[in-house]
């Protein structure tokens, strides 16, 4: 992966704090476990920013490829991938996703 | 499906495995590949935080996934 390809990936995960990648949209997703993540992060009341895979394909390898994730969708956090679907349905039932998703609050 | 659990084993040995076809679940979605689901308890988890646990398990199917394996759900516990 390049410098630029680098920073390109960083800059979109970073776009908003709360970032997925996923197969559609929040409004229309096109896969189960897409439509899933985006249940578990509206229930929570959550604004995020997205990326449609089927948009671009090259960037999804590269998300792909900078996370270590081979699958859609990818939550990120802070630029950090918390999860796939499996992950974030397991914290989402925890209640750990919650106190992810809140931005901590200053003093 | 036996060679796939036979991987799993040898990459988490003494680990309880568990290996479901879920495929009947997502039909007519026309992927190619089967839905397995999976769950692994392994000691060798420990110390690993779940990102890393799945890396593990997504890295042992490494060649099936995408191909005979189009989603594979995981759940790791920590022995």
């Amino acid at each position: 992966m390049t410098d630029d390809q680098k920073s390109l990936v960083e800059n979109m995960i970073n776009s908003d704090r709360v970032f997925l990648m996923m197969k559609g949209t929040p409004e229309m997703p096109r896969c189960g476990f897409s439509a899933r993540v985006v249940q578990t992060l509206n229930t929570l009341g959550a604004t995020y920013g997205s990326f449609n895979i089927f948009d671009d394909y090259n960037t999804m390898n590269m998300i792909k490829e900078h996370s270590n994730w081979p699958t859609t969708p990818q939550l990120f956090v802070d630029g950090t991938l918390i999860g796939g679907c499996d992950i974030i349905d397991e914290l989402a039932a925890s209640g750990e996703l919650e106190k992810i998703l809140t931005p901590a609050k200053k003093e | 499906m036996d060679q796939i659990l036979r991987k799993l084993k040898q990459a988490f040995p003494g680990a309880d495995i568990e290996l479901k076809n879920t495929s009947s679940m997502h039909v007519g979605h026309n992927a190619k590949g089967m839905h397995l689901k999976t769950t692994i308890c392994y000691n060798g988890f420990k110390g690993k935080n779940l990102i890393e646990q799945h890396q593990m398990v997504q890295k042992a199917l490494e060649s099936e996934l995408g191909n005979e394996i189009h989603a594979l759900s995981i759940k790791t516990i920590i022995m």
